[in-house]
């Protein structure tokens, strides 16, 4: 029977397998995982956003026209939708009526019933090629060459604006997952410093026997490695949940939604895992091999 | 297994020499009086000594400095030729698994079956399950373990924890075996065989060197003895009471 078992038997590792802190340790991970899962959708979804937004802003450009002193408003404006048409990078140019540009203002003049006295200057929405659109000189030009007196906003003040807060979103998710990252480090260091002394007795017999100081740490960094690698699973799937109820309740890619999330966004937890082992491998290979320096 | 350079070059060097040689060595806990005072003694490969003396009378510290657990504060100890307090960290851990230790308070890990620990040195020293796992199984019996070799220690009495904490310190066949009080809690007829086993690893060469309470073992086996007194050696020649 003992050499049947003997036969059979496979080396255990030199830790035991449960500690009873590890509960408490694999929900501090996780947490720290489903947080920064969610700070990388959050950086994907505002990409999308502000891509989406600069797409539609920069493919358009608005002409405010002021007709000539014998000219009606409607005529200088459809003289202006003329000139712009055929402009190299231009796919539609038209002239907006008295009551859309009316609905425009109302918002800061209110609904008022006179409004026709106002002189409220006539609008052209012009559509750009996305692929070479036309620049503010070329129909500045445009309208120069048929006399035409006119404003020309392409919108880059508000896309400029909206790249900045996009900028400013990735660096502040960027700063949040680095320092969620460094949390999860320091408390791996903690916990393997823990470890270490909860198991002196099992480092000394082996430290004693003629196991290197790499060889017992390393028995430390592939156990909380993969204590992390679990954590990092459930805190992906946690934030790939919430990920999914987003897109669910909030539809994708549209511009009327604040978060465009698409199925495909989910994807970027995968690797949560890998990245928590890594970083918990890195923190308790260095943490153990200075303490066990330290202690035997 | 994994040998450093430096062990390697001590083999053809050191062949013939001493295994291990203490030069007016001194150890001191703190500040408390000095455990060991001037010791000075050379083992030649393959020689068997006691080492004896009153409880508190250093034998425990002397077991301590030769498996480096502790360093000497003072004097010089050589092992395989190694000045102890200059062997880098890295080679250090070569130096100990030329040695093995029975340890006074067994030292088992608590959480390893009595085969795993049993195993222990083997594995530290990067050889595969398949190499020595019937090595492994042959010594436990041997050593009147045979049903219990996947037991945990807890479960083990003190006898066999004895029997299990021999069993690890001879498995790796060292150059020098340790052993502190190593039958102090076996009955006359397993402390005759576990004398019998050291007896059998120093005629292959083992150096053998065993710290006891037992005059009985010591007088029977004829060998040299180390006494140690408040700290100071006493060498006694073999069978000298």
């Amino acid at each position: 029977m003992s050499d049947l078992l003997a036969r059979r038997w496979r080396p255990a590792t030199f830790l035991p397998e449960a500690d009873n802190r590890d509960g408490s340790l694999t929900f501090v991970v996780a947490t720290l995982c489903f947080l920064a899962c969610l700070m990388a959708l959050t950086v994907l979804a505002t990409n999308r956003a502000v891509n989406t937004w600069s797409d539609q802003l920069t493919s358009q450009a608005t002409i405010i026209v002021r007709p000539r002193a014998n000219e009606t408003p409607d005529l200088a404006a459809a003289r202006a939708a003329e000139a712009l048409a055929g402009v190299p990078g231009v796919i539609e140019a038209r002239a907006l009526e008295r009551e859309k540009a009316e609905a425009l203002v109302e918002p800061w003049l209110g609904d008022i019933t006179d409004l026709e006295d106002l002189p409220i200057p006539r609008l052209v929405a012009v559509d750009l090629d996305n692929a070479s659109p036309a620049t503010p000189s070329t129909l500045a030009a445009a309208l120069k060459a048929r006399g035409i007196d006119g404003i020309i906003d392409d919108h880059s003040i508000w896309t400029r604006d909206i790249a900045r807060s996009a900028d400013v979103i990735a660096w502040v998710c960027g700063g949040v997952f680095l320092l969620i990252t460094a949390a999860a480090g320091a408390v791996i260091a903690f916990a393997t410093r823990a470890g270490l002394l909860a198991r002196r007795e099992v480092v000394e017999v082996l430290h004693l026997t003629g196991a290197e100081n790499l060889f017992i740490a390393r028995l430390f960094q592939v156990r909380f490695a993969q204590l992390s690698a679990i954590a990092g699973a459930l805190g992906a799937v946690g934030a790939a949940g919430v990920g999914a109820v987003l897109r669910l309740t909030a539809g994708g890619g549209e511009l009327t939604h604040a978060i465009p999330i698409l199925w495909s966004d989910l994807l970027v937890v995968a690797p949560c895992p890998l990245v928590a082992a890594l970083v918990a491998a890195i923190a308790a290979r260095m943490t153990a091999e200075r303490m066990i320096s330290e202690i035997t | 297994m994994g040998t450093s350079p430096l062990a390697r070059l001590s083999d053809k060097l050191f062949a013939a020499d001493d295994v291990l040689r203490f030069d007016n060595v001194s150890l001191t806990y703190g500040r408390r009086a000095e455990a060991l005072r001037g010791i000075s003694f050379a083992l030649k490969p393959g020689s068997f000594h006691f080492i004896t003396g009153a409880s508190g009378a250093g034998k425990s510290s002397l077991m301590k400095l030769i498996y480096m657990a502790v360093k000497p504060t003072a004097g010089k100890i050589e092992l395989f030729g190694h000045d102890v307090s200059k062997v880098s960290a890295g080679d250090l851990p070569f130096l100990r698994r030329r040695v093995g230790v029975v340890f006074q308070d067994f030292r088992l890990l608590d959480h390893l079956s009595a085969f795993d620990n049993a195993a222990v040195p083997l594995r530290i020293a990067g050889l595969k399950p398949e190499s020595y796992r019937n090595d492994v199984a042959e010594l436990l019996a041997w050593v009147g373990l045979k049903d219990r070799m996947h037991v945990l220690p807890p479960t083990l009495a003190g006898g066999e924890k004895q029997r299990l904490a021999i069993a690890r310190a001879v498995v790796g066949r060292p150059e020098i075996l340790l052993a502190d009080e190593p039958t102090g809690n076996l009955d006359a007829e397993m402390s005759e065989r576990i004398l019998k086993l050291f007896t059998q690893l120093n005629r292959l060469g083992t150096t053998v060197l065993i710290a006891t309470h037992d005059q009985t073992m010591v007088a029977r086996s004829g060998m040299p003895v180390l006494h140690l007194d408040a700290g100071h050696l006493i060498r006694r020649a073999a069978g000298e009471e």
